[in-house]
């Protein structure tokens, strides 16, 4: 007999059941596609803030002093220590390797160039473009390209095996040259294959592919430093503790979180004779924006749920509100207080699952809409939202029903069937 | 009678003449008093439902203001955190071929702090290239340790060096404790005989001054001599260089600060005004944007307002239904109400007219306590989250007024819409 009402009362009252179910699909889709909206957002994010360029430098350990103003290097170039190229795909093998956005290896060179019959010293920059490394049977693409995306060309980018080179946009203008020139540095004819604007001191300088400066200046597999981009959890009191004092369990924890210092000394470990360290003008200050984004997003989370709470309540409560008739006449046949509110309850259940679920997959597709049309990639949604959403959407639903369900089993039978209340 | 019925057949008397001043009255404005009547009563009587509906709306009025007003202000909240990343405008002495970068005229910091007129922070920076007492050279820098203390505040800095007037007292105790040979060379060669105190990068202090001892640089035959007050380490260049004051800097090299960094805040026009003033008040220089924060600051701020835009079009959404399925649930809970009005002869214009002031009424009510209590929370987002409140911006009032009142009229008019097709007797046999 249950069944059977509850089952009746969705066949026959479709309009009603219909519009309370679509305000439970409603509040739950907004539910699911801000829950999944806020538990990517630091990611996207964090993407984004890798436009601003490497937040980890690696070094060679026993380097001697850089004597550099205005991204011009006064030091002789065969001076100091060097990291060894070979050693640059092991940093895609690093315990937060997926975290790895990107990195770009640096050699400045010093290469004579003639100008107006005088020669000037210019700096030459050995980098990768968009390189093709492997570590293992992992294949990946690294180079400027990807960890400085402010860099503008025009004309084209060099090919990481080729003898072009990239020209800064000042030190162009001062030599007249344009795309497609060829150009004599270090006694080597080579061909401008474009004029780079970056806004910093690149401008000044000549852009080659890493072999090339290899050449010139005569190491092969020498590399000064390298910039990585890595996506690293803001920095608290925790990641600031020195990794030698912490013990065991505490270590692991430390070492296993994506802080910029647990990065930098995995890329330490797994580069020979290096030094990481973060680029605390781009680390640090990450942190902080992140933190605010994710914060604010947070909050507004939490107003979307409590709204689509209310939302879901309110519907409910209007549903039944309607009903007085219904129950009036059960009570009058003698139903007691419990039938008819189990009767309710198992029909808002029953809603709410069916609401739910509905909700889940539009809120789904609507996260995913976001993702493509703000952030140009997928919001995942973990599998595991399911039942937590659909538990919120029946609990929602039984706390708006509540207070509706018992006042109208309180109701007296006769006048709510006069229609008189 | 006694004296109770006196009034009472006073009153009679008068009544018969207020009766005919009432209709008269009641002639002239027929509605009026009766509607606003109905109006009041019926709010006051179902006061329940009443209440239910009014929480509903402003919750959705809340909760639009606060988002409204977060999208207006999230920007410029995000502005200020990207601020910290240092400068987004550089400006170096013009002329390319000297490789430290020609010097800036001595009054382009003025300058520049009167272009900027509290919109930002700027600071000199003078480098040259020093020798330390072996023979190594290293690089030394010339700035306002105040002013890069707010400009860079992501330098991790030991100790800032003390400002000129607390450090006359480290001075004399110095050189009445431990005269330095060298410290008399410099006297000799017409140098003040002051010892700089300086912030030595982290790599630079390892090469000088391993155990943090005091040292002499020497830049083109003159010597300073130099007591380091703290460390930087920051990761990029500046650790392995040698920061001194801008006045010592000046007065041991003679050389002027070649490069202003210049923070600027505002919106990304407003830095391009200020980067064309900077252009014309210092025609020495070249003015230079930070591309690189620059972008990223388009970038995500970009995102993070889209983001916000489609939440609070979500919410918004949500909340403007939460109203309407309540205020319909209260509208067709009063069909009773509306066919005895019905059958009493009240026309649909005036059925209309009641339950449409109704839903204004109740949407202007709850539109305007839900502003304030919105204004509340954005605020108090503001001050967790960005830890300075949210302003209120009351050009969002207007907005949320309207959107209020229409959707409350909506929620009025639809379902009296259906009634209306309804006839009278249906609805009061209870059917």
């Amino acid at each position: 007999m249950f069944v059977r009402l509850v089952y009746e009362s969705f066949r026959r009252q479709k309009r009603r059941k219909l519009l309370a179910g679509a305000a439970i699909t409603l509040g739950v889709t907004v539910a699911t596609a801000m829950i999944a909206v806020a538990t990517d957002i630091g990611d996207k994010i964090n993407r984004e803030l890798r436009t601003i360029g490497a937040n980890l430098v690696v070094t060679p350990q026993e380097d001697s002093l850089d004597v550099e103003i205005g991204g011009v290097n006064l030091k002789p170039p065969t001076d100091g220590a060097f990291l060894d190229e070979a050693d640059l795909p092991k940093i895609k093998g690093i315990f937060w390797h997926n975290n790895i956005t990107g990195f770009a290896p640096m050699l400045p060179v010093s290469v004579a160039i003639e100008r107006d019959g005088k020669w000037q010293d210019v700096t030459l920059l050995g980098t990768y473009f968009a390189k093709q490394v492997s570590f293992g049977t992992d294949e990946f693409t690294t180079g400027v390209r990807s960890t400085y995306p402010w860099w503008k060309i025009s004309g084209a980018w060099p090919e990481d095996s080729s003898r072009d080179i990239l020209l800064g946009e000042r030190l162009a203008g001062r030599l007249g040259e344009k795309p497609g020139n060829e150009i004599t540095l270090a006694g080597r004819p080579l061909r401008v294959s474009g004029i780079l604007s970056t806004g910093g001191a690149e401008d000044d300088e000549v852009v080659a592919p890493l072999a090339l400066a290899q050449e010139i200046l005569g190491r092969q597999g020498a590399v000064k430093r390298v910039y990585v981009s890595a996506l690293t959890k803001p920095e608290d009191a925790f990641a600031r503790r020195d990794p030698k004092s912490l013990s065991g369990a505490i270590y692991d924890r430390w070492y296993c979180t994506p802080y910029p210092q647990a990065i930098a000394l995995q890329l330490t470990e797994a580069m020979s004779h290096s030094h990481a360290e973060q680029i605390r003008q781009v680390s640090q200050n990450e942190g902080a924006v992140l933190t605010r984004i994710e914060g604010l997003i947070f909050l507004i989370t939490l107003a979307a749920l409590f709204s689509s709470a209310l939302a879901v309540s309110a519907a409910m409560a209007t549903a039944i509100f309607e009903r007085r008739a219904e129950i009036g006449l059960m009570k009058a046949l003698g139903a007691g207080k419990l039938a008819v509110a189990a009767i309710f309850f198992a029909e808002a259940t029953l809603l709410a699952l069916l609401g739910g679920l509905a909700g889940f997959v539009v809120g789904s597709m609507l996260a995913h809409q976001i993702g493509h049309s703000i952030f140009n990639s997928e919001i995942s949604i973990p599998p595991v939202l399911l039942p937590v959403i659909l538990a919120i959407a029946v609990i929602v639903t039984f706390a708006g029903s509540a207070a509706a369900i018992r006042r109208a089993v309180g109701l007296d039978p006769v006048f709510a069937l006069r229609g008189e209340l | 009678m006694s004296a109770p019925s006196r009034p009472i057949n006073g009153s009679n008397a008068g009544m018969s003449h207020a009766a005919r001043d009432l209709a008269a009255s009641r002639a002239r404005a027929p509605h009026t008093s009766m509607f606003l009547r109905m109006l009041v009563r019926a709010a006051v009587l179902r006061r329940g439902r009443a209440v239910s509906a009014l929480f509903a709306m402003i919750v959705a009025a809340a909760v639009a203001t606060a988002m409204l007003n977060l999208y207006v202000d999230v920007q410029a909240k995000l502005r200020r955190e990207f601020r910290n990343y240092g400068a987004n405008i550089i400006v170096v002495g013009r002329d390319g071929s000297r490789r430290d970068g020609a010097s800036l005229p001595s009054d382009a910091l003025a300058q520049v702090d009167s272009v900027l007129a509290g919109r930002g922070i700027a600071a000199p920076f003078g480098l040259i290239v020093a020798r330390t007492s072996d023979g190594q050279p290293i690089v030394v820098a010339g700035t306002d340790f105040e002013r890069v203390k707010q400009l860079d505040k992501w330098w991790s800095v030991s100790a800032w060096p003390q400002t000129t007037a607390a450090r006359f007292g480290d001075m004399t105790y110095y050189e009445n404790q431990n005269p330095h040979p060298v410290a008399q060379n410099a006297t000799r060669m017409g140098h003040p005989a002051s010892s700089s105190p300086a912030l030595i990068g982290v790599r630079a202090l390892a090469a000088v001054a391993p155990k943090g001892q005091a040292f002499d640089l020497s830049f083109q035959g003159h010597t300073l001599h130099v007591t380091p007050a703290g460390t930087v380490q920051t990761g990029a260049a500046e650790d392995s260089r040698i920061y001194i004051s801008l006045a010592d800097f000046v007065a041991w090299t003679g050389v002027q600060p070649s490069t202003i960094e210049v923070a600027a805040s505002g919106s990304p026009e407003e830095v391009a005004g200020i980067m064309n003033q900077l252009t014309q008040a210092i025609p020495a220089g070249d003015v230079r944007p930070v591309r690189q924060i620059m972008e990223g600051e388009a970038r995500v701020l970009g995102k993070t307002r889209a983001t916000l835009l489609a939440a609070a079009a979500l919410i918004i959404l949500t909340a403007a239904l939460c109203v309407l399925s309540t205020l319909m649930g209260w509208v067709f809970d009063r069909r009773r109400d509306f066919a005895i009005m019905k059958a009493l002869g009240a026309s649909g214009r005036l059925l209309n007219g009641f339950f449409a002031a109704e839903a204004a009424m109740l949407g202007a009510i709850g539109a305007v306590i839900g502003f304030l209590v919105g204004i509340g929370i954005a605020a108090w987002i503001g001050r967790v989250n960005f830890h300075a409140p949210v302003v209120p911006r009351w050009s969002v009032l207007p907005v949320v007024l309207a959107g209020s009142m229409a959707v409350t009229l909506l929620s009025a008019i639809l379902p009296i819409a259906l009634l209306r097709r309804v006839q009278p007797a249906v609805i009061l046999r209870g059917e």
